[in-house]
């Protein structure tokens, strides 16, 4: 059987990798990419110590935040949309203004 | 080492094997003979004859027609992205292909020679929503080709095409969340034996979902870009909706197998869900039965499919929308609360 | 060091674990954002599977749809609607960010690593089949163990995510949605200048027609 750690050490490591892309990328949507890398990272966590500890709660956490990426997801292309609509970039450091 | 190997099943693997590989045989010939059925029947539709040159009643067209297209040149267009473009068709086959391992063909029948054997290959408590998972991973293949090509009528075609199957995916699969309900379980095997009352005749259909069976239905009709919902690939003004680029070598017969098998998943679909899958009179009695019933049910949906294409003109894109998002997502709605209020009622 | 038992689940893991990261670090790397989407869609799937290697079957497949058949075709889908090609090469104003990415990774992943050597003293393996709180480790994953715990002690957060995705679908089409008199004004100074360009050109024609006739 594979024992809790490997599953915690992929999951760690798909968290850094995460943080390397928002901090290394500039655009936008390849962001928003990362972000959900991140939160992918932490679901496996949340399961395989919903399999470790044989409680179902973690599964459930998985759920919601799968709910949450979901509308996160929507809400933030609607904002990529309206971004590129007004200021034709996705270079995040092009869009500092906070105003459209 | 050693503990590998005593650690797997050799039988179970072998068995697992043979059912995988009768069931790609089915997966891959149906396309064959669908297409086959589906020329002859249009032409007796609109009063002409069909293919029938190759071998008797042109049976052997559709075998001619796959020999084509292994043999004849693989062009990609120059200003196409040549990574995109050849991995759409296989992102395409490939989940079409991975559905076809729930399909429950039949009951439990007594072989000779081997023993009681299922008539499927697998089955897991999540079967249904493997089977959703599974159609909506389709959608990457026309996207990627439709942008891949690197045209203007691919491009179109497939920014259709997705739109139109995100938006009927949903009633699709409300209308599926009934039955559901009915049954209390989402394993296609369970569902199917939920069925077998009345001397094999308690359909869902019959009990309680006829709203739930049409709107799947109409919403399947679309989900698989057939008329009257066949925008995507509208010849008359798309030329070929997203497969325009792919001239008919390989990459073309992968698309237009991913097609078929996707309507034949749909239909099996139908079946297990509302038609009461395997079951019908004396299959208690008559196991092997069960495989003819489902069969026929399956016959019924293409044929259905193909009467559909010789009746019906094409849809205007906004109707469509309008008709998806202000008609049937609201129905399929409504047609939940009708069963949950009924399921509290009845059962 | 112990010789590692090598099993059939072990190997299954490595070889997906090693698919992710690889597609992980090509989502990271890529100029292209229709590949950094491909290559999650990739992470994504294997992600499926571990969930099934971990006996979570309902995860696994709501992974896929809700992950890879929603959320990554509206991404995709996006991608495409606003015709992005290959990120054109301007001058990155924060280019140290770069250089500090790799020293950060290896930091973080060194903390991270030293966590779980703490973790991997307590030996018990995953699938422990009498796990305490008494749930039996087959019916962990399945959806009627899920909706149980949902539907009776979870139901607060689970109405509040209802709310929070009703929100989000008011959100998303407040903003997605153009000004519609702007645009329609746009589109009629539009039509105007086509049609007077079309009167002119039909003027023109006239004229020359007369010339010729005369």
């Amino acid at each position: 059987m594979v024992p809790l750690s490997w599953y915690l050490a992929l999951s760690a490591v798909l968290f850094t990798i995460g943080v390397v892309g928002v901090v290394i990328q500039r655009n936008i949507i390849v962001l928003f990419m990362c972000i959900e890398l991140m939160l992918n990272a932490v679901n496996l966590t949340l399961v395989s110590f919903s399999r470790y500890l044989g409680d179902v709660t973690g599964q459930l956490f998985v759920f919601i935040v799968m709910a949450v990426a979901a509308a996160e997801a929507a809400v933030g292309l609607a904002i990529i949309i309206s971004l590129f609509r007004n200021r034709e970039t996705l270079n995040v450091d092009e869009a500092d203004l906070l105003k459209l | 080492m050693s503990s590998i190997l005593e650690s797997i099943d050799f039988y179970f693997i072998l068995e697992s094997l043979i059912k995988i590989a009768i069931v790609f045989v089915i997966g891959l010939l149906s396309p064959v003979g669908m297409n086959w059925v589906e020329r002859r029947t249009l032409a007796l539709i609109q009063n002409r004859l069909g293919p029938n040159r190759v071998g008797p009643f042109g049976l052997l067209q559709s075998i001619a027609d796959g020999i084509k297209f292994v043999f004849k040149e693989d062009i990609i267009p120059l200003a196409a992205n040549r990574w995109l473009y050849t991995l759409a068709p296989i992102v395409m086959v490939i989940p079409a292909f991975m559905v076809t391992i729930v399909y429950p063909f039949g009951p439990e029948i007594d072989l000779p020679f081997i023993g009681p054997t299922k008539m499927y290959v697998t089955n897991f408590n999540v079967g249904l929503l493997y089977v959703l998972a599974m159609t909506s991973l389709g959608v990457y293949g026309i996207i990627l080709a439709g942008w891949g090509s690197n045209s203007k009528y691919s491009l179109l075609g497939g920014l259709r095409s997705s739109a139109q199957v995100i938006s009927y995916e949903l009633s699709l699969s409300l209308a599926l969340v009934g039955a559901m309900l009915q049954s209390g379980s989402l394993d296609l095997v369970k569902i199917v034996e939920n069925q077998s009352g009345w001397g094999g005749m308690q359909w869902h259909i019959f009990m309680f979902q006829p709203l739930g069976f049409i709107i799947y239905l109409i919403s399947a009709i679309a989900e698989t870009n057939r008329v009257p919902f066949d925008l995507p690939e509208a010849e008359t003004e798309l030329v070929g909706g997203f497969h325009t680029e792919y001239s008919s070598s390989l990459k073309f017969a992968m698309l237009f197998m991913a097609e078929y098998v996707n309507m034949l998943t749909v239909a099996v679909l139908a079946t297990v869900v509302f038609l009461g899958g395997w079951n019908g009179p004396f299959v208690k009695d008559f196991p092997v039965l069960g495989l003819l019933y489902f069969f026929i049910k399956i016959s019924f949906f293409m044929f259905l499919y193909i009467w559909l294409r010789g009746t019906l003109p094409r849809f205007r894109y906004d109707q469509l929308m309008n008709f998806g998002w202000k008609v049937l997502l609201p129905l399929a709605l409504i047609n939940i609360v009708i069963s949950a209020v009924i399921g509290l009622i009845v059962y | 060091m112990e010789q590692i038992a090598i099993d059939i689940p072990r190997l299954l893991f490595l070889a997906f674990a090693g698919i992710a990261v690889v597609a992980a670090f090509n989502l990271i790397l890529q100029r292209n954002p229709i590949y950094s989407a491909l290559s999650l869609i990739v992470t994504l799937c294997v992600m499926a599977a571990l969930f099934l290697l971990l006996n979570a079957p309902f995860i696994a497949v709501i992974q896929i749809v809700v992950y890879a058949g929603a959320i990554m075709v509206l991404f995709v889908f996006v991608i495409m609607l606003l015709n992005i090609r290959e990120e054109e090469s301007k001058i990155d104003r924060q280019k140290y960010l770069k250089w500090l990415a790799a020293p950060m990774f290896l930091a973080l992943l060194a903390q991270v690593f030293a966590v779980i050597r703490y973790v991997d003293t307590t030996p018990p393996s995953i699938p422990s089949a009498n796990a305490p709180g008494g749930n039996p480790a087959e019916s962990l994953g399945t959806v009627e163990s899920i909706a149980n715990a949902m539907f009776t002690t979870y139901v607060l957060p689970f109405e509040a995510t209802s709310v929070l995705i009703l929100m989000a679908i008011v959100g998303s089409m407040l903003l997605a949605k153009r000004d519609s008199k702007q645009d329609i004004e746009r589109i009629e100074t539009a039509l105007d200048a086509e049609q007077a360009e079309q009167e002119q050109a039909h003027l023109a024609a006239e004229k020359s027609n007369k010339e010729v006739a005369a």
